[in-house]
């Protein structure tokens, strides 16, 4: 395993007619790093991996997948993608779905059957994909991203409308690849679905890169207030919010927000007021708040 | 690169079959042959040819309308279903090229339709021969026909996966098959024929019209067949038409047209994006 990236996008742009879909995207993934993609509904996420597999042509920038240009025979080679919603044919079986994949992507058919037990089709495989459920369709669709040995995974949203043993499946696999080297990115629009399991995130906005850092980095960076819910007293909650200040939610209860390295001395002063304060409840600020904090979601 | 083709082929067959098309297009072609070879048992004796003679007459106005739309029939839903479904952007992640993937469709498509016009004419044939007798030279032009057939229906497949690839959806790629029906198969002959009757045997009825004839598949395959054989001119009444063009012009139309096809659906499947 080398440093050396194995997908790199340059100031990629993308324009579909006048509108400008990607606006100078920059990133990079190196070989065994997990990368979360995270924006809304049209934030580019697709279009980002449509570029990156050379299904659609680059108006600006580079993009290299594994030293090759995307769409090459050697990219698409090095490649393999998991598409949001995985369309196999309903007349063919899964193992003849698969087989089929395996010798497009030149690999031996004998690799379909350990493939088709790892994701848990093993029994399903003889039957017609038209009866197959969801979850099991995208199972399928993991099996033919772990064809071969790619050097760039691209999944597209892979838990959605999975249960959450399945999900947890899924992420098993990733790691699988990923352990093997490959540069994986996951697009999702959800922060709490990739959060443990991604070494970087990266989140889109309106085509341009808003963030690009650990977790632990995004949470500094953004700064976000903690969140303390005092529970007075009997008809002291009056008295509590004249002291610290805050504001009053409820008849007992008080809101303070102070960001984290103030928490020490806020909590100080908390218990200092004794017996006045019955109860205290803290909540750091969740993915969810991250989220929409980087995505501009929360200018209220 | 072959075994990528072969792949896509074994897998587009194996579709076929399950969609009935194998045998949904065997049992037309049988039941539509085997119908006119009894409803042409009657002419026989005036035209002094055997039954099979008449019999691959018949066949081959049959096939001028039947092969061209059991073609596009086939063939219209190809690229346009699949880019609807969504699995084409995943199999063109994989190493597999445009020209490949249309390559596997239109083999594995031909054979169902090979096997279709073999079994259909062959037994329509075989009882012609046994009811009303056949000769080598009758035998030969049933062959011809056969071949030919399979020679119009490539040229329609492929035809039918350029309409495909430039109908954007699944409904619209249908509308054009049809269209794309109608006019090659009815409505062009509609217009050369209001050209020929207009003209009334001037140059254009002797030197262009028979090129004319040439250009479209469907007409160059009903030449050939008439031309080679005299019997078969005799009973379908095209002598006129056939014997104004070298003997290779039929023919040579009729073989290009596939080819000339693959590459416009090629073309038309370069520009999409999936």
């Amino acid at each position: 395993m080398t440093d050396k990236p194995a997908l790199t996008l340059e100031k990629v742009c993308k324009r579909y007619g006048k509108a400008e879909i990607l606006k100078g995207i920059s990133l990079t993934v190196k070989p065994g790093e997990r990368v979360a993609l995270l924006g809304h509904n049209g934030a580019g996420k697709t279009t980002l991996m449509k570029l990156i597999l050379g299904l659609t042509k680059l108006t600006a920038g580079r993009i290299t997948v594994a030293g090759a240009e995307p769409g090459s025979a050697a990219a698409r080679r090095a490649s393999t993608y998991l598409p949001e919603a995985v369309a196999f044919h309903k007349l063919l079986s899964g193992r003849e779905q698969l087989r089929l994949f395996a010798r497009l992507a030149g690999e031996s058919p004998r690799c379909v059957e350990p493939l088709l037990e790892r994701v848990g089709l093993g029994e399903a495989a003889g039957r017609r994909i038209g009866t197959w459920s969801k979850g099991m369709r995208q199972r399928l669709g993991l099996a033919q991203a772990l064809l071969g040995q790619p050097r760039v995974a691209l999944l597209d949203e892979p838990t959605s409308g999975l249960d959450p043993i399945s999900r947890h499946d899924l992420y098993a696999v990733i790691d699988e690849i990923a352990a093997r080297g490959a540069a994986v990115l996951i697009a999702s629009h959800a922060l709490t679905e990739v959060e443990a399991r991604t070494d970087r995130i990266a989140i889109l906005r309106q085509g341009r890169l808003v963030a690009d850092d650990t977790l632990e980095q995004l949470r500094a960076q953004a700064g976000l207030p903690i969140r303390l819910r005092l529970t007075a007293q009997r008809d002291g909650a009056e008295e509590l919010q004249t002291r610290l200040g805050g504001l009053r939610v409820n008849g007992t209860a008080v809101e303070l927000h102070c960001r984290p390295e103030e928490k020490m001395d806020r909590l100080a002063r908390i218990t200092a007021l004794g017996g006045l304060v019955a109860d205290v409840e803290m909540a750091p600020p969740s993915l969810e708040d991250l989220y929409r904090h980087y995505s501009g979601e929360d200018r209220r | 690169m072959m075994s990528r083709i072969l792949a896509v082929s074994a897998s587009e067959f194996a579709i076929a079959r399950r969609n009935r098309w194998v045998f949904m297009a065997t049992g037309i072609m049988t039941l539509f042959a085997l119908a006119l070879t009894f409803a042409g048992a009657a002419p026989t004796g005036s035209l002094g040819v055997d039954l099979l003679t008449v019999s691959v007459a018949s066949m081959t106005t049959l096939s001028v309308y039947l092969t061209p739309l059991l073609a596009l029939l086939m063939a219209f839903d190809a690229i346009a279903g699949e880019a609807e479904r969504g699995g084409l952007a995943l199999l063109m992640t994989y190493p597999v090229s445009r020209g490949e993937l249309l390559l596997g469709k239109f083999a594995a498509q031909l054979g169902v339709l090979a096997f279709a016009v073999m079994v259909g004419f062959g037994a329509a044939g075989a009882t012609a021969a046994l009811a009303g007798g056949a000769g080598a030279e009758s035998l030969a032009a049933l062959a011809r026909l056969i071949g030919t057939s399979i020679l119009l229906g490539g040229a329609f497949l492929a035809l039918g996966y350029a309409v495909s690839a430039v109908g954007g959806s699944s409904t619209g790629a249908a509308g054009l098959a049809a269209g794309l029906w109608l006019v090659f198969v009815v409505l062009y002959d509609l217009g050369l024929l209001g050209a020929v009757v207009f003209d009334d045997g001037g140059t254009f009825t002797r030197t262009v019209f028979p090129w004319l004839l040439t250009v479209n598949p469907a007409d160059a395959f009903r030449l050939w067949n008439v031309a080679a054989a005299e019997g078969v001119a005799l009973a379908t009444g095209m002598t006129g038409a056939a014997s104004a063009l070298p003997a290779w012009a039929a023919p040579a139309a009729l073989i290009l047209w596939p080819l000339l096809a693959l590459g416009l659906a090629r073309i038309a499947f370069g520009r999409i994006e999936p």
